[in-house]
């Protein structure tokens, strides 16, 4: 091998060793059982009840995020204001928390003895060690995905189009309904995937916010942890509908967020 | 009639600047990128707040930063064009023409806005989007939009400048054919002072963020108040008739009287423009001969010097400019008053149509 060839040689060599490494375990949940003993391993009361908590969870923790966050983005994106920088920085601080930080500081926020959980069980309303819980965990996991998304996603909006929608007559609020987010759609959409991925996948705030009980705050990922020693096929089957659910997450977010490159280059 | 009155300061630029449109007529405001004309529009439309300013439209104030009152954009009903027509990428063509009418079935606004496309000839336009569009078709789209709303006064930045030569000339004659059936006060802004002389009925000349001097097109190119007028005026710009005349040249009879030839092709209405230095003098009555084939007789208004250079205004049935030097002042006896015969080549006269 000459020269001029060995480091084209080693960039291919870490590329082959990178995608081994990284694909090897999900490859492994398909093969290590049959197919047929993965979908059978599905029909167990137990997996269903995660499943289908996770779905509901996610996707109720999703709408709080969607309906608070695209105007917080809309904030972040339009205007600015003293402390703008460390609000910014303040909102995507989650994304880089250790999730059992985030439990922790949840427990010590809302929980019984937390320092507002307190007047949040006068009012009736019980969080930790409950379905509720596991929502709260998933929103603040999972919100600043869908904010620096939607963030992103409105400053790129051309501003004279908001500005030419206040002159024909709508109101900021409408101009925001009509003009800006449907602009600003596919970088939305990229978020909220991603955000989603993200909320199924959550594991260590859950856990020690919310706990691990079956039916109620056990989520996929941590029965995929309670069955690891007893049904380790059980276990590689909800593994293996969460590698489907989130890669589809994944894609979903490269194609709408391709798209939305094309559409504000107009 | 719409006034503004604005003084501001955005980064180092300070805006400092008070111009009136006309009930019923455009002002032009002309003047160099950055020189804050723009700003003035955005003013006007309540896009911006200058830090001490008016606005009011006939008698209603639709700022007053003495009283804090400031209208909201949304209020004031301005049909607003954008330097780069703003069109909405997610709406259709005719979408984004109905985008301002309110309380109106679908079908309303559908037939409303192909009434309006209709008007500008892209009526087979209404569902296409605004990226497959052509820049003279957009700006087509982008002037039915603004007029959709029967906007209480037109704001119009730099709405020719996104487009290239050719259509610019068509585009400008149907803007003018807008601006005189619109019927409402109109700002237009431009870096360009034939197309202000063209669509203005009177022009604003801004540098530095301060209106230097305001006139009609003729009085600014004849009697321009400073060298950077004079400068940016550029060409005598005067308007006429053209049809075909003998010898394959245009014979353009001027408004308000008078003739002059040009080697460009057109018919109908135009503006002629030459440049004040293609523009020689001699004393009135005497005898023809040279080359030149346009002359026309008029009478000196104002003398300025520029630098080595003497800028004549002259009293034609159109205002005239010429620039020559001081010594052939000095050996004309040119004064205001003094009868002159200007003149200059065929080869030299630029048509526009209108």
């Amino acid at each position: 091998m000459t020269r001029g060839r060995a480091f084209p040689a080693a960039l291919f060599v870490a590329l082959v060793i990178v995608l081994a490494f990284l694909t090897l375990p999900i490859v492994a949940i398909f093969v290590r059982s049959s197919p047929g003993e993965l979908v059978a391993a599905l029909d167990d009361p137990g997996v269903l009840d995660a499943l289908w908590l996770s779905l509901r969870t996610t996707l109720i923790a999703l709408a709080i995020i969607v309906l608070v966050g695209t105007p917080a983005a809309y904030a972040l994106a339009t205007r600015s204001f003293r402390g703008k920088a460390i609000v910014t920085t303040l909102v995507e601080l989650p994304l880089v928390l250790p999730p059992a930080v985030a439990g922790i500081g949840l427990l010590a926020a809302l929980g019984p003895a937390g320092i507002v959980g307190g007047a949040i069980e006068d009012a009736g309303v019980r969080l930790a060690l409950e379905t509720a819980g596991v929502v709260v965990a998933l929103t603040f996991v999972a919100a600043p995905f869908f904010i620096r998304g939607a963030q992103v996603a409105f400053a790129s909006v051309d501003r004279t189009w908001l500005e030419a929608s206040r002159t024909l007559g709508a109101s900021e609020a409408r101009t925001f309904l009509r003009v800006a987010i449907p602009a600003a759609a596919p970088g939305m959409l990229a978020g909220l995937a991603l955000a989603w991925g993200r909320a199924v996948g959550e594991f260590g705030a859950t856990l020690i916010f919310a706990g691990s009980f079956r039916g109620r705050t056990q989520t996929a990922p941590l029965a995929i942890y309670e069955r690891l020693g007893t049904d380790f096929t059980a276990a590689l089957a909800l593994a293996a509908v969460l590698v489907v659910v989130s890669a589809s997450l994944l894609l979903t977010a490269k194609l709408v967020g391709g798209s939305q490159v094309a559409d504000v280059a107009r | 009639m719409l006034r503004v009155e604005a003084r501001t300061t955005l980064g180092a630029f300070t805006l400092d600047a008070a111009i009136e449109a006309p009930a019923g007529g455009c002002l032009a405001i002309a003047g160099p990128s950055g020189s804050g004309k723009s700003t003035l529009l955005r003013i006007a439309a309540g896009l911006l707040r200058p830090a001490a300013g008016r606005v009011t439209w006939h008698d209603e104030v639709w700022l007053d930063t003495a009283t804090r009152r400031d209208v909201a954009s949304e209020l004031r009903g301005c049909g607003y064009v954008f330097q780069d027509y703003a069109l909405f990428g997610h709406m259709q063509v005719w979408q984004n023409v109905a985008y301002g009418l309110r309380n109106l079935s679908r079908a309303e606004r559908r037939s409303r806005a192909d009434e309006l496309l209709g008007r500008f000839g892209i009526e087979d336009l209404a569902t296409a989007k605004p990226r497959t569009l052509s820049g003279g078709e957009r700006q087509r789209v982008a002037l039915a939009r603004a007029l959709a709303v029967a906007p209480r006064a037109l704001l119009l930045d730099e709405p020719l400048s996104a487009l290239d030569a050719r259509t610019r000339a068509s585009a400008s004659r149907e803007l003018a054919a807008v601006l005189r059936d619109a019927d409402v006060p109109a700002l237009l802004v431009t870096h360009d002072f034939t197309e202000a002389a063209v669509l203005g009925d009177r022009v604003a000349v801004i540098d530095g963020g301060r209106i230097v001097q305001e006139g009609t097109p003729g009085e600014l190119a004849a009697a321009p108040a400073s060298a950077f007028v004079a400068d940016f005026t550029g060409a005598v710009v005067l308007t006429g008739v053209a049809h075909a005349g003998a010898g394959g040249l245009t014979v353009v009879e001027l408004d308000g009287g008078g003739s002059a030839t040009s080697t460009d092709r057109r018919t109908g209405p135009v503006a002629l423009s030459v440049h004040p230095w293609e523009i020689s003098l001699q004393a009135a009555g005497a005898a023809g001969g040279g080359s030149a084939q346009n002359r026309l007789q008029a009478e000196v208004v104002t003398v300025t010097r520029i630098g080595n250079r003497v800028r004549v205004g002259l009293a034609a049935p159109q205002p005239l400019v010429a620039e020559i030097t001081g010594a052939a002042v000095d050996g004309l006896h040119l004064v205001p008053g003094t009868p002159v015969t200007a003149s200059w080549k065929a080869t030299a006269t630029r048509l526009v149509s209108m």
